[in-house]
């Protein structure tokens, strides 16, 4: 751990560095940035203030996420496309045993193959950090996004 | 063959379907008319969501809104969701909950069966304005509509020509509702999706058990929807509703999977953390899959543990909003809670097989200029509309169809 400035910039690099593998399109670095034993979800605002427990996805450990970049690879069909991050504002919000909790907004622009270009998602990032051993690294992520709509189908994670 | 709504229907009875019936305005106003506000039963939710008397929520039939609710003495009723003044919606929020419902414009106020209670002002304002004399509330409740429950799903009709639900179904189809709706049933969660698709290209999706595992990687790879396993079609004698089923312990080899290449089949393919697809047999029955559709546009979905309700509401002739709402039983444990919670990965917006139906619908779409004079091939498994011991068939299709075409006079 470290000084509250330290801490606001290593959960701000950690963000940069996660959304530059999933940017540029190095969707195999993404587990990485998880702990072995984590918890990863996509879910609605409106499902999340209903403590509803599905979401669009779900993880619980560093293997559905690698399955997830594996599906997307060798199994999954959906058109080319990228997306830009752009996160902002991440507060700390405490700290427990080497484990900060950290809150984000983000948005994420998505670029089909064909140019098109949309807000895709909205939301926040409701993160546990851990600062332990190599950290930090996520113990939890929770993507809640602002709208309950998804357009067409959510592919690449958030 | 012409008909008022100058569409023509090309020879080849149910096998062939005209592409215009999906880019056309004219259609889909059509069916909004003579389908969901026709003699048909829709879904508006589930009684699970309308626990408390006083409990209502918004709905729509087709693209119509609608507000179900439940009265302070517990009945059920469904009315349209648009103020009898000046035609505003009345509920707003997804869900609320009390003895009535004003319309914001100007507070004119409605019981929980649509009966106009409250008209403000009615006497004017000291005397002057308000309504003439001959103004009377009692002509101006809102239209309701015919609601029914089955199996904890609440139903609703425009029109009092379909019979009881249960009759509606048939007896196959409401044993296979009843099948997966079978004790209190709970909400885990709900997603929307954005289709950018004619509606009928989604139902036609849900029932074509032929793309399952040619499409689906995921279904072919881990066995989870073969065409090879046991299982079949079961269509209702209407033709407008349909079961697939099929029991993944039943795979047996053949010759059309291992000795053709489909994309589908990746043998090398694994997962590092299997967790997801261990499902148990919940239902004593073997049935690892059933997929089934109620004519117009609802389905009720069991991939192994993984069980939800999909609502199908045309936004317009080009998109569709895909309602899911994901279920366990009330009773369910933490573990099976964390089956369903993993297995809800396959579905939905963002689920491995559900976001490839997602993406299909819009190839169709955006391939139509130019289509106008053309024609899709429903020919899998024969020319009828019937039953079949076989997946490899496109009968359930051709069922909805036949119903689409006698509704709508085509």
């Amino acid at each position: 751990m470290g000084s509250e400035i330290e801490i606001q910039f290593a959960v701000e690099r950690l963000l940069a560095r996660y959304v530059a593998s999933l940017d540029e399109d190095r969707l195999e670095e993404w587990p990485g940035y998880f702990t072995e034993e984590c918890r990863y979800q996509i879910i609605s605002a409106e499902n999340y203030e209903q403590h509803l427990p599905i979401g669009v996805f779900f993880a619980d450990s560093r293997g559905m996420l690698s399955d997830r970049v594996s599906a997307l690879r060798q199994a999954n069909v959906y058109e080319a496309q990228r997306y830009r991050h752009i996160v902002s504002s991440t507060l700390i919000l405490g700290e427990e045993d080497g484990v900060v909790r950290a809150q984000s907004n983000y948005l994420v622009l998505r670029i089909m193959h064909d140019g098109a270009t949309a807000i895709f998602s909205s939301g926040r990032y409701l993160d546990r950090v851990s600062f332990r051993g190599k950290g930090p690294l996520f113990v939890e992520k929770l993507v809640v996004f602002d709208s309950r709509r998804v357009d067409t189908l959510l592919a690449i994670p958030l | 063959m012409r008909n008022a709504l100058d569409l023509a229907w090309p020879e080849g009875g149910l096998t062939r379907v005209p592409y215009p019936v999906y880019s056309r305005a004219d259609v889909y106003a059509e069916e909004r008319a003579r389908i969901f506000m026709g003699p048909v039963w829709n879904f508006l939710c589930l009684e699970a969501e309308l626990p408390q008397p006083g409990d209502y929520r918004a709905s729509f039939v087709g693209d119509v809104p609608v507000v179900v609710a439940r009265d302070l003495d517990g009945s059920l009723s469904a009315f349209e969701n648009r103020c009898a003044h000046r035609g505003a919606l009345l509920c707003l929020k997804r869900a609320g909950h009390g003895r009535e419902i004003s319309c914001v414009y100007h507070n004119w106020t409605y019981d929980l069966h649509g009966n106009l209670t409250g008209v403000t002002f009615e006497r004017g304002i000291a005397r002057k304005g308000g309504m003439p004399p001959e103004f009377k509330r009692e002509q101006h409740n809102l239209r309701r509509l015919r609601v029914e429950s089955f199996a904890g799903i609440v139903f609703g009709s425009f029109s009092a020509e379909p019979p009881p639900v249960d009759r509606y179904l048939g007896p196959e189809i409401a044993q296979r509702i009843r099948r997966v709706m079978r004790k209190e049933m709970k909400v885990l969660g709900y997603n929307s999706q954005i289709l950018p698709n004619n509606w009928k290209i989604y139902v036609e999706n849900n029932k074509d058990s032929y793309h399952a595992s040619l499409l689906h990687a995921f279904f072919t790879t881990f066995r989870m929807n073969r065409l090879s396993q046991q299982g079949g079609i079961i269509v209702d004698e209407s033709g407008g509703h349909h079961v697939s089923y099929s029991m993944r312990a039943t795979d047996r080899p053949s010759a059309e999977y291992d000795g053709t290449a489909l994309r589908a089949k990746r043998e090398d393919y694994r997962l590092a953390d299997p967790s997801m697809l261990e499902g148990v047999d919940e239902f004593g029955d073997g049935i690892t899959l059933q997929i089934l559709t109620v004519f117009p546009a609802f389905i009720v979905q069991q991939i192994q543990n993984s069980l939800a309700v999909r609502q199908i509401v045309p936004r317009g002739v080009g998109e569709t909003e895909l309602l899911w709402t994901y279920l366990g039983y009330e009773d369910d444990d933490a573990a099976m809670l964390m089956r369903r919670q993993k297995q809800s990965n396959l579905v939905g917006p963002g689920g491995y097989i559900s976001m490839e139906d997602g993406a299909v619908g819009g190839f169709i779409q955006r391939a139509l200029a130019g289509a106008e004079e053309q024609s899709s091939i429903v020919q899998m498994g024969g020319n009828e509309v019937c039953s079949q011991d076989t997946r490899a068939t496109e009968t359930a299709v051709r069922g909805f169809w036949q119903v689409y075409r006698r509704l709508m006079g085509v």
